[in-house]
């Protein structure tokens, strides 16, 4: 919200300089997002009266003689503007001075001649006609005889003035106009509110023909409408083109300027309907038939539908209500006769049509924020008041007010003291809440202790003693509360339960790993499973879409986290990044149905990428064993096939039997297509690893008891054994350990194949730990198992001893 | 014999003087020490010398023989300093050289934030509550004096994902959801991700909160100041304080937008608090009276305070990060800064 200075100042006596007002409007609750000088930086630019003009031979210039007062009375400045004349005052900008914008000046020659500055045009210095009158003539700005030469011109052409770009929130609607922020600022220095003059008298014949009637209250609550004759169309006075230049407005015609002024000023905003382009001098107010069709002013043309309000005449709409008149109904310069319209419109109506149209306005964003009907009928009588103070036309008797009834009495809310003081913590005293209150219109009536506390009408955000209290605290101040430490609270039992505590476990191992956490986006594209080779039917095509996503790439909630852990180590390869482990413990999202109807299952899931040349298969399964380790279980891994992973490179993670993720080299085919240089490419080890995490975390063990050391001593042998390529390490580390339950441990420490052992053949070498826990095992025992554990492999895997 | 053993004193002192290393050590040894060397072979000139001076006699050459001993054994102790010496010069490396390690990873600069502010209110005994992302309108916003036609609803662009289900764009909905399950007095933190549609280069689509609720009785907005001033302490130094001023937010009244003096100045004024002294860290407020009815809690009998802080905000603070950006693009050389 705009606010200059010089305009709030006519309601207000100001005794504070606009820094100080800018503080003081911060601490009550009003940020002044930016305090703008109207002079914009200008300095050393001063009243300047020619005293000599001498065209120079040959070129379009003057020079010129100035006189500058205290900077000089004999400044030679060259000019080329052709309307300077001896005896004109101007605004001169000296050697080293500066323009608004920032334009420095400096002295320099000229076709041969030193010019000591420059002489300047209204438009140099950022005025215009309705600032200041005369500025957009070509040439030198040709200021009043009785300016003082050297008075810095800011002053004389109203540029000393301050524009408060103030940030309302959305509870203070009243605030959008100067008269709000008066309101605030009056109360806030605690000086009196001169009200604008709102008075006026009926001169002119009514007109019984003239109808208005609202069809939709519910989106309409108040309707005012009042009948002008007579319009007399013409310019309007230099203030109040000045008032609505400030606010960066042009002064259109009086009629139309008034209708803006009382937008800016009370904050209502208004429309003027055309009589004679109004068929059968009728206004209604109600939905638009499915079909109907609008131009409006700015000649766009909207097809209509029952959602959107509509001001119609006798035959079709010709306004947008609360947003845009239509193109044939507003204010020309042959209008005679006039219907204003002062409305309240409910706010979500008009916002949702100005979104489904496309079409805003300054009057629908101040409709959006919410329009008071105090304001409504202030805003027709300050109007009425304009048209008869500017005599612009006459006014009538016919008139019109449609309410939906709602009370025009001032809201009154019952409050004591006490429960005002309980909600800050403070002693607020009585007397200080009541000169509060009363400064900023709310009226008390104390019975014995028990307030009646009645509301200003254009205060709706005001509903309960909360929001007393806080009146009180913004005007009494903050730097009152004094810090308690939850001085009258229960004690209660805080921290992380035990699932949080499992997540920050798991994240500090996989971190001591060597993986940093990653924070990807919740949301991705369906070209990220694209991407992945995710297959047309497989289930984690049934993405939740959002209905107004930001952009396609981010338009899914994520099914799967591999194609964030994906992404983003693309990213580090492309940013110079060799090599890097990644995880994130996050959610995907499984709809039970689509579309949504009811909230999805959010699933905590566990993604891991580790990428570089010195990763394998084997470290990303080294990563899942010391998971498996730092939460004492055991994983078992068996050979999977996944879209996205390399088919002879994946695994199924089971744990208990049960299969709690994959993971795996990424696809060669993937790889291939990735968005990198080739050569980074071609040696590119992309590993990656997904887990139900809460199908993981289910296994954690919330208990454990120590299992006693065995005071037996183990024995250990070794195996090399002879076994076809195709026979698997686990196979064989299963086979050994079910041979015999003395075996506790199996562990292959190598590998060798050659022609020796015949081709397809390899040699496979385990060390094996046997142990008893109650007792010494003996050689026989021993043999026994041995013998048994080579019979098994022979019969089960046609395995031999090297 | 005490010439004899004078002469010897004489060629010994020579030969020590030329044992340098363990051989030479070895050789002195054999050549006076072993048992025939020169000095044992003294005792077999006692035959020489008078019985009646014999036993003075003897008395020299032992005492001789300890001194030549302790000689030697002076000079093996000197020989073995010296090796050890040697070798460890030797076995000397150059520590600068680069470790051999596989080395660790790191959690996310959000994730630290989040345990810290967690650590702080943990002790005052907040738990910790997790509540959906996807949530309902009612959640979102009806029950928390937010109706479908209020213009704070502008202040936020929501994400929809059909009719009554959205993207939570604030953490507040958890409120909501542990009033409806917990009993009262209650003390609780939710954190979480929330999403706005809105994306430039101060703001992400997704972002993280922390929303902080007391619902008890006799809860005041000085114990919102105390307890605020207690966390900023912990995040930004004990020097630091807030500073309350008036705001609005649908589900607290009164509400305030909470500063911090600037830790960077001290207040003093400097470009991280663009000359102000302060930083706007966070907003919050007393419950407002709608949202305890709308849980079923008796706002005559019991009041709330609550609070909501940007996470990301409080990271880039806190570890001097000047782009919002950095923290969603995982780059590992900005998540390698970062340890606990």
């Amino acid at each position: 919200m705009k606010v200059p200075f010089s305009w709030l100042k006519e309601y207000v006596d100001i005794d504070i300089t606009a820094q100080e007002l800018e503080e003081r409007l911060f601490s009550c609750g009003f940020e002044v997002e930016e305090l703008i000088h109207m002079a914009d930086g200008m300095d050393k630019v001063v009243v300047g009266v020619v005293t000599e003009a001498v065209p120079q031979e040959g070129t379009h210039l003057h020079i010129c003689k100035v006189d500058c007062g205290e900077y000089g009375h004999d400044i030679q400045i060259s000019t080329g503007a052709s309307n300077v004349y001896v005896g004109m005052h101007t605004p001169a900008a000296l050697d080293g001075s500066t323009l608004p914008g920032g334009i420095k000046i400096k002295g320099r020659k000229l076709q041969g001649v030193m010019s000591n500055g420059m002489l300047c045009s209204g438009t140099e210095l950022g005025l215009n006609d309705d600032l200041y009158p005369g500025s957009e003539v070509n040439g030198l700005l040709d200021l009043p005889k009785d300016t003082i030469p050297g008075t810095p011109v800011q002053d004389v052409v109203g540029l000393n003035d301050y524009i408060f770009d103030i940030s309302i929130t959305a509870n203070r609607p009243d605030c959008q106009s100067i008269l709000g922020m008066a309101r605030e600022v009056a109360a806030l220095l605690n000086k009196p509110l001169k009200m604008p003059a709102i008075d006026y008298t009926c001169t002119a014949e009514p007109d019984d023909s003239i109808s208005v009637c609202v069809e939709a209250q519910d989106l309409c609550p108040r309707y005012l409408a009042h009948f002008v004759r007579n319009i007399r169309i013409g310019e309007s006075p230099r203030w109040m083109k000045r008032h609505l230049a400030l606010m960066g407005l042009r002064s259109i015609n009086n009629v139309v300027d008034i209708t803006n002024h009382t937008l800016m000023e009370i904050g209502q905003p208004m429309h003027a309907f055309d009589l004679n382009h109004v068929e059968g001098r009728s206004i209604c107010v109600r939905r638009a038939k499915p079909g109907e069709t609008i131009v409006t002013l700015d000649e766009k043309e909207f097809k209509l539908n029952e959602n959107n309000l509509v001001i119609c005449d006798a035959k079709k709409p010709v306004a947008l209500a609360g947003i845009m008149g239509g193109l044939n109904s507003g204010i020309q310069d042959d209008t005679t006769e006039l219907l204003f319209e002062c409305a309240t419109f409910a706010r979500d109506s008009v916002r949702k049509t100005g979104r489904a149209l496309g079409q805003s306005s300054d009057s629908s964003s101040r409709y959006e924020k919410g329009v008071d009907q105090y304001s409504t009928e202030l805003g027709l009588k300050r109007a009425l008041h304009l048209i008869q103070e500017l005599n612009c036309g006459d006014i009538t008797t016919t008139c019109f007010d449609c309410s939906d009834g709602s009370s025009k009495e001032r809201k009154v809310i019952t409050a004591t003291p006490a429960r005002i003081n309980a909600v800050l913590g403070i002693e607020v005293p009585e007397q200080a809440m009541k000169d509060i209150l009363a400064r900023l219109d709310f009226e008390v009536v104390d019975n014995n202790g028990t307030w009646s506390v009645s509301v200003p009408r254009y205060r709706d955000d005001v509903e309960d003693f909360p929001d007393l209290a806080e009146e009180v605290i913004r005007e009494y101040g903050y730097e009152h509360i004094v810090p308690t430490f939850l001085k009258g609270a229960s004690v209660t039992n805080g921290g992380l339960n035990t699932e949080q505590k499992q997540q920050m476990s798991v994240k500090r191992l996989l971190a001591g790993q060597g993986f940093y956490e990653a924070s990807t986006m919740a949301f991705y594209s369906v070209a990220d499973l694209d991407k992945m080779h995710v297959p047309a039917d497989a289930p984690e095509r049934q993405a939740i879409r959002i209905l107004n996503p930001i952009s396609e790439h981010l338009s899914i909630m994520r099914t799967m986290m591999a194609p964030s852990m994906l992404n983003i180590i693309v990213e580090n390869l492309k940013k110079g990044n060799a090599a890097g482990r990644l995880f994130e413990l996050s959610k995907i999202y499984i709809p039970h149905s689509l579309p949504l109807t009811q909230q999805p299952d959010e699933h905590m899931t566990l993604c891991l990428g580790a990428y570089g040349p010195e990763e394998d298969f084997f470290t990303m399964k080294g990563a899942m064993e010391a998971l498996a380790a730092g939460f004492r279980l055991k994983f078992t891994y068996e050979r999977d096939q996944v879209c996205y992973l390399h088919p002879g490179m994946t695994a199924a993670i089971l744990c208990n039997g049960k299969k709690i993720g994959v993971f795996g080299k990424l696809a060669n085919e993937i790889n291939a297509e990735l968005e990198i240089a080739k050569d980074q490419k071609s040696n590119q080890n992309i590993y990656l690893a997904e887990l139900d995490y809460e199908a993981l975390s289910g296994f954690f063990n919330k208990d454990y008891h120590c299992t006693p050391i065995s005071a037996f001593a183990p024995v250990k042998r070794d195996l090399a054994l002879v076994c076809d390529e195709a026979v698997s390490c686990g196979e064989i580390e299963q086979a050994i350990c079910k041979a015999s339950a003395l075996v506790k441990e199996v562990k292959l420490f190598d590998i060798y194949r050659g022609a020796n052992l015949g081709e397809g053949k390899k040699s496979m070498a385990f060390a094996l730990t046997l142990a008893d826990a109650s007792k010494e095992l003996d050689a026989e025992q021993v043999e026994r198992a041995m013998t048994k554990i080579l019979k098994d492999l022979k019969f089960k895997l046609n395995i031999e001893l090297r | 014999m005490q010439k004899i053993i004078d002469q010897l004193a004489v060629q010994v002192q020579a030969d020590l003087e030329k044992v340098n290393n363990k051989e030479t050590l070895s050789a002195f040894w054999q050549e006076y020490l072993s048992k025939n060397g020169k000095v044992p072979s003294l005792m077999k000139q006692m035959r020489n010398v008078a019985p009646e001076e014999r036993p003075a006699a003897g008395k020299i050459v032992n005492t001789f023989k300890a001194q030549v001993q302790a000689q030697y054994d002076a000079a093996a102790l000197r020989i073995e300093s010296e090796a050890m010496a040697a070798r460890n010069a030797a076995e000397a490396v150059d520590i600068t050289l680069p470790a051999k390690t596989r080395s660790v990873g790191a959690l996310h600069p959000i994730t630290l934030v989040k345990n810290q502010i967690i650590d702080v209110f943990a002790g005052m005994g907040f738990e910790v509550y997790d509540s959906p992302e996807i949530e309902d309108d009612d959640h979102n916003f009806t029950r928390l004096n937010v109706p479908k036609d209020h213009p704070a609803r502008d202040m936020q662009d929501t994400f929809y994902l059909s009719d009554e289900l959205l993207l939570r764009t604030q953490t507040s909905g958890g409120q909501i959801r542990f009033m409806d399950e917990k009993p009262l007095p209650l003390k609780v933190l939710i954190p979480g991700r929330v999403f706005r549609s809105d994306s430039d280069a101060t703001h992400s689509p997704m972002f993280h909160q922390m929303e902080g609720l007391v619902v008890d009785k006799n809860i005041t907005l000085c114990d919102l100041q105390g307890m605020l001033d207690e966390l900023v302490r912990n995040l930004f130094g004990p020097e630091v304080r807030t500073r309350l001023r008036p705001s609005f937010f649908p589900f607290t009244e009164p509400s305030v937008e909470v500063d911090v003096s600037c830790f960077e100045c001290g207040g003093k004024g400097c470009s991280l608090c663009k000359g102000t002294g302060w930083i706007e860290v966070l907003g919050g407020g007393v419950v407002n009276r709608k949202v305890l009815q709308n849980c079923n809690v008796d706002p005559d009998e019991y009041s709330g305070i609550a609070f909501g802080i940007g996470i990301e905000r409080i990271a880039m603070l806190k570890y001097g990060i000047n782009n919002m950006g950095l923290l969603f693009e995982n780059d590992l050389r900005f998540l390698k800064q970062f340890q606990e």
